[in-house]
């Protein structure tokens, strides 16, 4: 089975200065009941979006902007922190985002992340603060190169895990992969147990 | 040649299927899967999509625990869902278990609870298992010298359909604590102060092995604890060797080994401490005796500070908008926050040892007026140990609310939930904004912490009540 593969993407940044933005903020857990991943979108950051009402406040920066053109969160250190939660990159996706980008990313959501075609990209603290110094930015991000550019020569490396990048590349599934081990698995399986 | 190995090397070696390469990581065999409602149901929807079955029921455990409700059923046997989504979600759990045979504890189980807490209760849980569930606090299971990790629904579904994870083995850390707990401070609080210490993503892509003088002195249930909150210092596996301790845990239980399996066992589980010279990619050494009763002060668990402080000085934004969103004041005591609820349970504190020493400081007391006090045991199991005991009475006459198992207001996703701009005193493991409901403000604590708290009205030193201990028929 193939997914969408992902090279490069060119989009303008959405800003969240925040540090440690954690899945609670994401995806707050009353929205986790649902047994399908349809939705969720609607629910990113539910808490900063929407007043005690439940009306949208408007004054959020995740709000008042077409979403199409806006594909890249650029957020404060150590984001993701939290819960195992996949519904975190699944809202993240489904909200339109399709890479985020941090000084340092927690392991289990960029792991959560790389699974869904969600990009996350941890970048050195200087490169960090001046793309969050600039809300709106064209940035592109490729993955081929493995850098992140803007403006007039801006721009910096990042590291992915290689399978992860592989399968992003050419639409590699990490499950079909497994599935190709059976007849392996199935030797340790007599070996061990 | 033979290289000293840590606890960790053995554990992650003789589960490795196919070996990592710089282009693939490592297959990784698991021992043993547990799963529950949330995380699971996208899952069994990918197995349902390309026709495939669960590979290894036989190693899979199911269990109701987040979105079930804590109150009782109604007169007609109807449980108060929070939601109709919830209560859809856990049908489906049902539904795949019985699918796919996969054993449920189903919600008329008696062994039925959250998923860290009857893991190990029922003796699943064991040395030199792979332990993984779709659940970041799946590092508990560590206390007992497992290899035990969260992982995301998508790698669920790779378990339930291979019963491998792909995963790279990550850096490896220990942290020894030295010296002896002082009186009335938990493994909650050596947890809490070693957040502190190393800083929320401090053990970010590590694992860590707890060891020292206090680790040993520490409980099964303490050490439950202990790794339990691994997660929230950024590392996704938190473990202790295993020793006498452990096997007199596990000796008998259900699940366990038993006869000459259980002799073998032994041997084996004997061999797994970190060899003398072992190396680690970092160690640190804290100090046990000068850690004092903890709690949070901010949302995110490493601002932490001992109960007895004072709400230190900001200094970055990020804590400035953490004061402001908890309304705390600059260089105040925080004993003069008034708390205006306290929960008592999660897989972090929800065991016997955890109730007990909540009930010693409710026991004869009460809940101070306008305070809600929640006490969640964390399993049927649990729940039916401490009403043998009498706890729930004492937690009952001192005010406060004896419910039935589950995650409760750990998650706040089943109902039970605090108001917006409340405070709670709670013995979970986050304190992130809007955790335990829309502007909550959660303060993290142990359970005699909180149980001090409630009785006084403001975050509370337990130790205050320790002293009293001897003089107790004059304290109100
Ligand atoms: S008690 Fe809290 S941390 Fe533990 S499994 Fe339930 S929701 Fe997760």
């Amino acid at each position: 089975m193939l997914l969408k593969p992902f090279t490069s993407l060119t989009s303008l940044t959405v800003v969240l200065p925040q540090e440690n933005i954690d899945t609670d903020q994401i995806i707050p857990a009353r929205f986790l009941t649902t047994t399908s991943k349809k939705g969720l979108g609607d629910a990113a950051f539910y808490d900063w979006r929407y007043n005690n009402e439940g009306r949208l406040r408007n004054d959020s920066p995740l709000d008042g902007f077409d979403r199409k053109s806006h594909q890249i969160l650029v957020a404060g250190s150590n984001f993701g922190c939290g819960s195992s939660r996949e519904h975190a990159p699944w809202a993240l996706l489904g909200f339109g985002f399709q890479a985020v980008i941090s000084s340092d990313i927690a392991d289990i959501f960029k792991s959560n992340a790389l699974k869904n075609g969600l990009l996350p990209v941890a970048i050195d603290a200087k490169a960090h603060r001046e793309l969050l110094a600039s809300p709106g930015a064209e940035v592109t991000i490729d993955l081929e190169t493995q850098t992140v550019s803007f403006g007039d020569g801006w721009n910096c490396v990042f590291e992915v895990e290689a399978f992860a990048r592989r399968c992003l590349l050419d639409g590699v599934d990490p499950m079909g992969y497994l599935l190709d081990r059976i007849p392996e698995i199935r030797r340790f399986e007599e070996r061990a147990h | 040649m033979t290289s000293a190995q840590s606890l960790f090397d053995k554990l992650w070696q003789s589960h490795v299927v196919v070996e990592e390469t710089a282009e693939a990581p490592a297959v990784l065999f698991i021992d043993l899967h547990l799963i529950h409602e949330v995380t699971s149901p996208q899952a069994f929807t990918v197995l349902k999509e390309r026709r495939l079955r669960v590979r290894r029921p036989d190693l899979t455990l199911a269990t109701l625990d987040h979105s079930t409700p804590t109150l009782p059923p109604d007169a007609k046997g109807k449980l108060p869902y929070a939601t109709k989504d919830a209560e859809r979600q856990v049908n489906a759990l049902i539904e795949n278990s019985r699918k796919h045979e996969i054993q449920l504890f189903d919600l008329d189980d008696p062994r039925r609870g959250i998923v860290h807490v009857i893991g190990p209760e029922l003796g699943a849980t064991q040395p030199g298992k792979t332990i993984v569930c779709g659940d970041s606090h799946t590092s508990t299971h560590g206390a007992f010298g497992a290899l035990a990790f969260g992982i995301g629904t998508t790698e669920v579904g790779h378990v339930l359909a291979t019963q491998c994870v792909l995963q790279r083995k990550p850096k490896s850390m220990r942290i020894n604590f030295d010296g002896r707990l002082a009186a009335g401070v938990t493994a909650k609080d050596m947890a809490l102060a070693m957040i502190a210490e190393i800083g929320a993503d401090g053990g970010q892509g590590s694992a860590i092995e707890f060891a020292g003088a206090a680790v040993g002195d520490l409980s099964m249930e303490g050490r439950m604890t202990l790794c339990n909150m691994s997660i929230e210092a950024g590392a996704r596996f938190g473990m202790v060797a295993p020793d006498d301790k452990t096997f007199a845990w596990l000796e008998g239980r259900e699940m366990a080994p038993q006869g000459d399996d259980w002799k073998r066992a032994l041997e084996n589980w004997k061999s797994l401490p970190t060899d003398a010279d072992a190396a680690f990619d970092r160690e640190i050494t804290i100090d046990a005796s000068a850690i004092s009763p903890m709690i949070t002060y901010g949302v995110s668990p490493d601002a932490a500070a001992p109960v007895d402080g004072a709400q230190p000085e900001t200094t970055t934004v990020s804590a400035r908008e953490a004061a402001e969103y908890m309304n705390f004041d600059e260089g105040a005591l925080f004993s003069t926050n008034k708390v205006d609820r306290v929960f008592i349970g999660s897989c972090t504190n929800s065991r016997l040892s955890d109730l007990r020493a909540a009930a010693e400081i409710m026991r004869g007391r009460r809940v101070r007026d306008g305070v809600t006090a929640l006490v969640v045991p964390g399993s049927e199991a649990v729940r039916r140990a401490a009403e043998e005991e009498n706890l729930h009475n004492v937690f009952k006459a001192a005010g406060a609310e004896w419910r039935l198992p589950g995650c409760s207001m750990c998650i706040a996703m089943n109902g039970d939930a605090g108001k917006p701009g409340e405070l709670v005193v709670s013995t979970s493991n986050r304190n992130f904004v809007g955790r335990q409901g829309k502007g909550v403000r959660t303060v993290l604590a142990s359970p005699a912490t909180a149980a001090a708290s409630a009785i006084v009205g403001y975050i509370a030193d337990p130790r205050k009540y320790l002293v009293e201990k001897g003089a107790r028929a004059d304290v109100a």
